[in-house]
């Protein structure tokens, strides 16, 4: 475990077999015909004041993983316990109140701001959603916040278009954090920015956890940025988990060949490095209609043994947990 | 050995409601035969205008005000339509950066392949439909045969992008303009399109000029590089050079701003402040000096060049930071006239 969970603590949030499936639909009658399984039964922890990174390639289940936790797509089954409350069996309205504490950050800063909107009533639209200030107050909590993401009150009359990529996304951020929540999804928060801004906003994430005591779950594919953030890693392949473990040890000893394969793709900013040794898979990612049998990653992995293509491996381990017939030593 | 391209000086403007922008300025560069250059920058800093500028694609809007892009000791800009629509696909041919867009979806595979291969090497449809098959399993395609009569639809992102390096690739051309060619793609599909790009550039012996914002990618791919920011070059050297000793301040920034993997993650990261000027506000002095740790007055009112360093003349910086050892030359100079 990593250092900042102490024992016995009770995880803040704990996905359970969590499944979305999408249908696919053909002919008049939009028969369904088949389903995209794109979150296929994971499940996965997260303790208070950690960062858990959940990286994978595109269509790997990432940011569905990350809409069903907070209720923007309803899962197919499986349980989201959050605060000793089953997420996926609430209503709506009491799925609302509980979002205060449960906030998410979206990838695009130019698509998830509205842009007739003024940024002080962006901000202020989630305190009077909720009912949680009025007036005078609304007003100081949004000058505040607006402080704390490193902006001042003087942009609150400006519109969305008025900003930079990077400023932008310091307004998601502040819109997020403005309710005061417990847990918060970064949904890919910094794919979309330059490099030198990249750094600048995960900085701040890291300078709020710190402050306020926040629980992230960090989505990307950028293997630096998360290593940077993360205390623990969770890998994902075509809507399954082949591995969890603290960053160290997924940078370190990773266990499941996808992982393995995965760190050696990444380029490396070191040109003396260039004639590394790379294990460079063939062949794509299948599609999550259609999943190979047994395990996921067999059709590509240069380890595979025949019981790999019959028999899916489970998630096993306590603190390193690989999904793997033959992990890696 | 002669150049194969020469850019000298390149101005590139568009026309806008606001009146004429700048959007490449002073650029100059010259690229030896089978040799890569990285061009780095973030986004806007005019890395696929100059590219485009070579091309001669910059649309109704746009045109190259000054200075001269030479390729094989003609001069691109003085050539007309018809004499460039011969070097294009010919002698210098573009990957995109979206496989995604850049493939027609109502064409078939094989056709839009044929296309340049007939017009360019004059091979009868049959001919050219056999060299097309052969340049798709060049490309790693596996069932050409087969993927030759498919619409871009059927295939993934990796395989399109595939396609576009076959087609890049077919007329043998000395030069291919790589525009964000991997950013689209994800990294295990990365890491098998650079390594087909290195494979087939050191059979084919073509020159690269490769566009990105990924230092990862620069640094496994270019023999040299210049850095880009806000329409000028502000740093050209080898790329170990680049990346041992880089002297600019934005390009120290930028190297230091990525998280690498083998840093320890309780540092922080080093960010560069601000954001990149626009065209309309470009700053006065030197375009950076919004931005730079170490601006100085004269950083503001004037503008610094590209500078040639006494100790390697390979790498040049633009920044004043450097100019006293300049100034110790031109002295020298002047005395030993």
């Amino acid at each position: 475990m990593s250092p900042k969970i102490k024992e016995k603590q009770k995880p803040l949030l704990e996905v359970v077999n969590l499944k979305k499936y999408y249908p696919i639909k053909k002919g008049i009658i939009s028969k369904t015909v088949g389903h995209v399984k794109a979150v296929d039964g994971i499940s996965f922890s997260v303790y208070p004041g950690e960062t858990m990174g959940l990286v994978g390639e595109s269509g790997c289940g990432k940011s569905t993983t990350g809409r069903s936790i907070v209720r923007l797509d309803d899962p197919t089954d499986g349980d989201v316990i959050f605060q000793n409350k089953n997420l996926a069996n609430l209503s709506k309205n009491e799925m609302r109140k509980l979002r205060t504490d449960l906030q998410i950050i979206f990838q695009d800063p130019y698509s998830s701001l509205n842009p007739r909107k003024r940024i002080g009533d962006l901000l202020a639209e989630p305190l009077r959603a909720h009912k949680l200030a009025e007036g005078e107050e609304i007003e100081r909590k949004v000058n505040n916040i607006l402080e704390i993401v490193g902006l001042t009150k003087y942009h609150k009359s400006r519109y969305p278009h008025e900003f930079s990529g990077g400023q932008r996304q310091r307004i998601g951020i502040a819109r997020a954090l403005i309710l005061n929540p417990k847990l918060i999804i970064c949904d890919e928060p910094v794919s979309a920015l330059d490099v030198s801004i990249q750094a600048q906003v995960l900085n701040l994430l890291k300078d709020l956890q710190k402050e306020f005591n926040l629980t992230y779950v960090f989505i990307a594919h950028g293997l630096g940025a998360v290593k940077y953030i993360s205390d623990r890693i969770t890998v994902m392949y075509l809507g399954k988990i082949v591995e969890i473990a603290p960053t160290e040890e997924i940078f370190n000893q990773p266990r499941h060949p996808y992982t393995k394969i995965l760190l050696s793709a990444y380029p490396v900013p070191n040109p003396h490095m260039r004639n590394r040794e790379q294990i460079v898979v063939e062949g794509d990612v299948p599609s999550p209609a259609n999943p190979p049998k047994g395990c996921a990653f067999h059709t590509r992995c240069p380890f595979a043994q025949p019981i790999c293509r019959e028999k899916t491996p489970p998630l096993d381990g306590e603190n390193h947990q690989v999904a793997c017939h033959f992990p890696l030593t | 050995m002669a150049n194969l391209l020469d850019v000298n000086n390149l101005q590139t403007v568009f026309r806008t409601d606001k009146g004429e922008v700048t959007s490449v300025d002073e650029v100059s560069f010259s690229l030896k035969e089978g040799e890569t250059l990285g061009i780095v920058g973030e986004s806007g800093c005019g890395k696929s205008v100059t590219s485009l500028s070579i091309m001669r694609l910059l649309g109704k809007g746009g045109r190259v005000k000054h200075g001269s892009v030479k390729f094989k000791d003609r001069e691109l800009t003085n050539l007309s339509e018809q004499e460039m629509r011969n070097i294009r696909g010919n002698d210098i041919s573009m990957i995109f950066q979206e496989p995604m867009t850049s493939l027609n979806p109502l064409l078939t595979i094989g056709n839009q392949l044929m296309e340049g291969i007939r017009l360019h090497l004059k091979l009868s449809k049959k001919q050219a439909k056999l060299y097309a098959i052969d340049m798709l399993k060049k490309v790693g395609i596996p069932r050409a045969e087969a993927i030759i009569n498919e619409y871009p639809h059927a295939l993934s992102g990796g395989m399109r992008q595939r396609v576009m390096i076959a087609m890049a690739l077919s007329c043998k051309p000395n030069l291919i303009l790589a525009d964000e060619p991997t950013t689209a793609l994800d990294v295990t599909i990365q890491a098998q399109i650079l390594k087909l790009m290195k494979k087939l550039k050191n059979e084919l012996n073509t020159a690269i000029i490769l566009i990105t914002h990924d230092l990862g990618v620069v640094a496994e791919m270019a023999d040299k590089v210049i850095v880009m920011y806000a329409g000028q070059v502000v740093e050209e050297a080898d790329v170990y050079t680049l990346f041992d000793s880089p002297k600019h301040p934005y390009t120290k920034g930028l190297i230091k701003s990525i998280p690498h993997l083998d840093n320890d993650s309780s540092e922080r990261l080093d960010s560069i402040p601000g954001t990149v000027p626009t065209l309309q506000h470009m700053p006065k002095g030197c375009r950076f000096h919004t931005r730079c740790p170490f601006a100085t007055e004269r950083c503001i009112n004037e503008k610094p060049d590209l500078l040639q360093l006494k100790e390697n003349e390979s790498h040049s910086v633009r920044c004043f930071l450097y100019d006293s050892e300049q100034l110790d030359k031109d002295v020298r100079e002047e005395v030993n006239s």
